[in-house]
């Protein structure tokens, strides 16, 4: 057998040398034909249009037509009105706060799942993102219904006898949209925060006590620091999509509520300005991108300083 | 107090979970509530119990319109994002290649933009070649959406597959048609399955896209959105969302049970191996 097999080998074609092996049959090759379809899809239909977004912002609009000459009046635009100013700031305020807010609240349960969650983590997993899968729109209904003049919150504080009249404060204000955004994000914090914390070696906790580190120290010096990609990230996925929400601040926002996302609708329904709405996208992505990046290298460098 | 591994656990870190779930559960939990409610508005204390809100449901042809849309929308979705998805999750766990980073980033690249933005793109390049707006554009919009979503799954699903039951597979004379159909697929069914409902899931679901790009024909949030404005109709919509809330609950877990099995048999076959 060992003979037959021996002459088997020789009567096969040597190897080609390296650079004759055909590219189309290389490893690169297959993989990025099997991608192929995903990708084009995915650059046809989500980074041409991008792109196309970005082209418009330098164009200007007159009725129908469009002018195709380069210009950065929209930006002036968008950057210079008052009301865009507005807009913009208090979207990348409430965006932050929401984040801030969303992490800080959900890190615990993070730990708590990743620490004691025991044999049941994928079951407590479950039970967490469970409300946020069910759809968006009706969460966000459900907390008018909740914090409404008339709604669950009064009536429930006024019958129990805690205040003697509703209050009017609960709805329609940035309060309201950054409770209702905090809730429809938390799933989203706690699994980048909870797949870090699983990667923390358990045993260099125990060290840090055993080498006298309390309770706080060795959270401190220990677990943030190894948890702190999961954390940037959660920090990123929340803080970015919020800061162009649109049904939220629509539904529980108010006048004091209303954020960026409302003018960028409007210019392509009522105000039908293209150009000036894609210089509003941009620009929002651009400022919101940046402030993320610095909040990421505020984060490290104070986690830097509580080591 | 200490728990395993010898990390401390305090007191006050059950009760802090348990007022967590209460506030994640709330507001799902109220919509229910309310919708059997003998009253047309949202207050405690409750007025009796009825089912009438419900039995309105079924009378209402716009809402059955809007639930067809939604269906068809929903299963064309979950059927593209999991083929797609396919392609792309083997692709990068199967092969290395160049560019693979920057691929797998534009495909996730949803889960990290307003998606305000990418709906209002979608929305001009659909206007500007002229395309009438319909559930075709929904569909094509609403894929780029639950791609990320049915990558994941698929990755993990993909991720824990043994290349060398393939290879043996091949070696022993089967067709690469073949080895997919009687070696693969029934590995990676689960995960496939898996991507099916939670991208139906995130349709069923999706608010922003379907209002942008629906045109005449609303899908079930897009019709919700326009009833909201009518106080009068808010006991209807809380009974028709407490459906749909009923309906996703199901949907994710029966997913998860499929995932969960799939991965015990997985871990069983591999003690058995070792």
């Amino acid at each position: 057998m060992a003979v037959l097999s021996g002459t088997e080998v020789e009567q096969r074609p040597a190897y080609p040398p390296k650079n004759r092996v055909r590219w189309t049959a290389s490893e690169e090759a297959s993989g990025l034909a099997l991608i192929s379809p995903t990708l084009l899809y995915a650059v046809a239909l989500l980074f041409l249009p991008i792109l196309i977004v970005v082209a418009y912002s330098f164009w200007t609009q007159d009725y129908l037509t469009i002018d195709r000459t380069f210009t950065l009046q929209n930006y002036r635009t968008a950057l210079g009105e008052p009301i865009y100013q507005d807009l913009l700031l208090r979207s990348l305020a409430i965006s932050l706060v929401v984040s801030v807010v969303t992490v800080t609240v959900s890190y615990p349960i993070a730990w708590f799942i990743s620490f004691h969650g025991g044999v049941h983590k994928n079951l407590w997993l479950f039970l967490i993102t469970v409300p946020c899968w069910t759809s968006y729109l009706l969460r966000v209904m459900s907390w008018k219904v909740i914090l409404g003049y008339g709604g669950v919150m009064n009536t429930g504080l006024l019958s129990i006898g805690i205040i003697d009249k509703p209050l009017t404060s609960l709805l329609y204000n940035s309060n309201a949209v950054v409770i209702t955004l905090v809730h429809s994000w938390a799933a989203f914090a706690i699994l980048p925060i909870f797949v870090s914390l699983e990667k923390v070696d358990r045993s260099l906790i125990e060290a840090a006590h055993d080498l006298g580190d309390n309770k706080l120290m060795s959270f401190l010096r220990v677990t943030l620091p190894l948890s702190l990609p999961g954390v940037i990230s959660a920090f990123l996925i929340v803080m970015i999509p919020t800061v162009g929400d649109y049904v939220t601040p629509k539904l529980v926002g108010g006048k004091d509520g209303v954020m960026i996302a409302t003018a960028i609708q409007a210019q392509f329904g009522k105000g039908a300005n293209w150009p000036l709405g894609a210089a509003l996208s941009v620009t929002t992505m651009v400022i919101v991108s940046a402030m993320a990046g610095l909040a990421v290298l505020a984060l490290k460098l104070l986690v830097r300083m509580a080591k | 107090m200490s728990g395993r591994h010898g990390i401390p656990k305090s007191r006050w870190l059950p009760a802090y979970v348990a007022i967590y779930l209460a506030f994640l559960y709330l507001p799902i939990l109220l919509l229910p509530i309310f919708s059997f409610n003998n009253a047309a508005t949202t207050t405690f204390p409750l007025a009796g119990f009825t089912t009438k809100w419900y039995a309105s449901l079924w009378h209402n042809t716009a809402l059955l319109e809007a639930a067809r849309n939604s269906m068809i929308v929903g299963v064309s979705v979950a059927i593209l994002s999991t083929v797609l998805g396919i392609c792309a999750a083997r692709a990068i766990t199967r092969y290395r290649f160049r560019g693979q980073r920057a691929a797998t980033g534009l495909i996730m690249a949803p889960l990290f933009l307003p998606e305000i933005i990418f709906a209002v793109s979608l929305l001009m390049i659909i206007l500007q070649l002229g395309v009438e707006l319909s559930l075709v554009t929904v569909i094509l919009g609403q894929v780029i959406f639950c791609l990320p979503y049915a990558m994941s799954v698929l990755i993990s699903g993909f991720g824990g597959f043994d290349r060398s039951l393939e290879e043996a597979s091949l070696d022993l004379g089967e067709t690469p048609i073949g080895t997919f159909r009687r070696v693969t697929l029934p590995v990676v069914a689960p995960a496939l399955v898996s991507s099916l409902l939670v991208s139906f899931t995130v349709s069923l679901d999706e608010f922003i896209l379907a209002f942008f790009l629906s045109g005449t024909e609303p899908t079930l949030p897009v019709y919700i959105w326009g009833q909201l404005r009518f106080a009068a109709k808010l006991p209807g919509v809380l009974a028709l969302g407490s459906v749909m809330i009923l309906i996703s609950i199901l949907l994710l877990t029966l997913s998860e049970i499929i995932r969960r099995r799939a991965e015990h048999r997985l871990r069983a076959q591999g003690a058995l191996h070792a």
